[in-house]
């Protein structure tokens, strides 16, 4: 069995962090999935990784400088074009707290 | 027209001779695509307008006789932005995205004079093994429609061996080029990393992802690899090492050459007709003069659960961008910003897609960080130092490139973990960041065996050069599926 089973609350937790929501029925499926997933990487600790350095990437340069120069790429049209809704030049989006506390 | 019998060096010489135009050469690749894609659905978008109109600026230019791509008509997987064309990684959240810029692997196209006739379908996010994660369609097997055709670059895999063009970008994080590559009996190559600028492509695991890219012929491939290669200021990962020609050395001369067969790699899980098939193309690199011995890649097993951590972790990271503002789908009926990310996220992302975000948010999370993600980031420097040991010895690696051949579209594990296996043979290479190869190495149940050929980093050249006497001694590329006029 998995030793990394996680429970209800920690999904619903970590759902969260992610930004998704899931109803009882999904969460009980992603629940599920995860710790098949969970059971699956378990085999991890078969490994003793005392020392062994982590690797996080294989590039061979590292600190890349480019000049530090502004440019003036004139898109803002085009990006305004692409949002989902725009007014007056702005990107529109909802209130910040809820519309119905929110006092106009 | 369909693509079976010809190549690029053919079509070029066509080109230039002007025995057809950019144009007509195009008409025709898109009534062959229409004719097709009821059949195999490789394609999310066909950019017909915009092919021809650039199929013409071509023509009026003049076809280039150095470039061998003037004219050619190709097709690019749907994560790569092509400006104005419609790019949706396959995910409901990019439904309508038109980027304002393109890759630089287009831009590269592009100025090679190549035509973009259209967008190759892929698993959602390039997640995935089937491409069946798409939210637009399932591609279907060229070479039997009732099996998948791999993924996650399964259209682009799928439409170059249906016959519908002759070259594709793809993208690949674990095997994503490699593995459609191979059940589909094409060419698929993934290069060193760094070796080809991912700017313009949207990320998945910034510390696997390359670009790679997928024909008919081994010297068509190394050719393309000539256009994509270079150095990118806008990718800051892409190495400055001089890019040699890739085609300068495909003599079918392999004498000599030195070949690793690790024994994890026809282990327990690879089905018997693959291992047969494989075996006997280590016995063809004997005959051909090279020696094949078997060696050693201990980690390989976890090579697996360290890939669905790191990835994961890097995907839920890069995927954070997508929160229905700036581009794309935005959820409706909310109660304020916050419930605006939330629902657009659940709502335009789909279940394999969470499922990495999820498993990835909580690898990185407070408590779990040391066990999971920094114990996937050692084991991931105890495959690269296998990798090492058997380099110092040899120059090459074989194996097959997926552990069985194409299996049907109605399979669908219940346990996620089981699909996740398919990827065992080609993950390793992506943690080291090096050049791989998938070529056909026969049929078993009358699909086709990916041989899988793994280089020393930035040694693409003894890849192909092991690659192209290979399949110029077996011929199997002159095999194709029942397909574009053919049927």
């Amino acid at each position: 069995m998995a030793e990394t089973e996680l429970t209800r609350e920690e999904v619903r937790h970590v759902a969260g962090l992610a930004m998704l929501e899931f109803n009882d029925q999904e969460l009980d499926y992603f629940k599920e999935q995860l710790d098949d997933i969970m059971n699956l990487i378990d085999i991890l600790n078969e490994v003793d990784t005392t020392n062994v350095p982590a690797t996080f990437t294989v590039t061979e340069d590292h600190n890349v400088l480019r000049a530090d120069e502004g440019i003036n790429a004139q898109q803002k049209a085009e990006l305004l074009a692409r949002a989902p809704e725009s007014e007056n030049g702005l990107i529109k989006v909802p209130a910040i707290i809820n519309e119905s506390a929110g006092a106009k | 027209m369909n693509y079976f019998e010809t190549d690029l060096t053919k079509l070029h010489n066509q080109l230039v001779n002007k025995e057809i135009t950019s144009v007509e050469l195009t008409e025709q690749t898109i009534a062959n695509i229409k004719a097709t894609e009821p059949k195999v659905d490789a394609f999310i978008t066909i950019a017909e307008e915009e092919a021809l109109a650039q199929a013409k600026a071509v023509d009026e230019q003049g076809i280039d006789p150095n470039s061998l791509f003037s004219g050619i008509p190709v097709a690019i997987k749907d994560n790569i932005l092509t400006k104005d064309i419609l790019t949706t990684a396959g995910s409901k959240m990019l439904h309508n995205f038109k980027p304002i810029f393109d890759a630089t692997v287009v831009e590269k196209l592009n100025n090679a004079g190549a035509i973009m006739v259209g967008k190759a379908n892929m698993d959602e996010f390039a997640m995935g093994s089937t491409s069946k994660n798409s939210y637009f369609k399932m591609t279907k097997n060229a070479w039997d429609q009732t099996k998948v055709p791999g993924g996650s670059s399964g259209g682009s895999a799928a439409a170059v061996a249906a016959g519908e063009v002759l070259a594709s970008l793809g993208t690949d994080t674990g095997g994503s080029v490699r593995q459609p590559a191979g059940f589909n009996g094409i060419v698929g190559f993934k290069p060193t990393y760094g070796r080809v600028s991912r700017w313009g492509v949207i990320a998945f695991a910034s510390s696997l992802d390359q670009v790679g890219h997928l024909t008919r012929t081994v010297r068509d491939n190394a050719a393309m690899l000539n256009v994509l290669a270079g150095a990118d200021h806008r990718d800051q990962t892409t190495s400055t090492r001089e890019v040699p020609d890739f085609t300068a050395n495909l003599n079918g001369d392999i004498k000599g050459m030195k070949i690793a067969l690790p024994k994890e790699y026809l282990g327990e899980g690879v089905s018997a007709g693959v291992r047969e098939t494989i075996l006997a193309a280590a016995k063809q690199f004997e005959a051909l003069g090279a020696t094949v011995e078997e060696v050693s890649l201990p980690h390989s097993k976890y090579g697996v659960a360290a890939y669905y951590i790191i990835g994961s972790a890097e995907a839920s990271s890069n995927l954070q961008r997508f929160d229905g503002i700036r581009y794309g789908f935005r959820a409706e009926d909310v109660k304020n910003l916050n419930d605006l990310y939330i629902k657009t996220r659940s709502q335009g992302f789909g279940d394999e897609v969470k499922r990495r975000i999820m498993l990835g948010t909580f690898s990185l999370s407070a408590g779990a960080y040391d066990a999971f993600f920094k114990k996937a980031a050692q084991i991931r420097t105890l495959l690269i130092q296998d990798f090492d040991n058997v380099f110092k010895d040899y120059d090459l690696i074989i194996g097959p490139s997926a552990p069985s051949v194409a299996f049907g579209m109605d399979f669908t594990p219940e346990d996620p973990a089981e699909l996740y296996m398919y990827d065992v043979l080609t993950i390793p290479s992506n943690f080291a960041g090096l050049p791989a190869i998938s070529i056909n190495a026969g049929f078993s149940e009358g699909l086709p065996v990916g041989l899988h050929i793994i280089g020393k980093a930035f040694d693409e050249d003894t890849v192909y050069r092991a690659a192209y006497a290979f399949e110029q001694e077996t011929q199997l590329f002159k095999q194709v599926p029942n397909l574009g006029g053919n049927d």
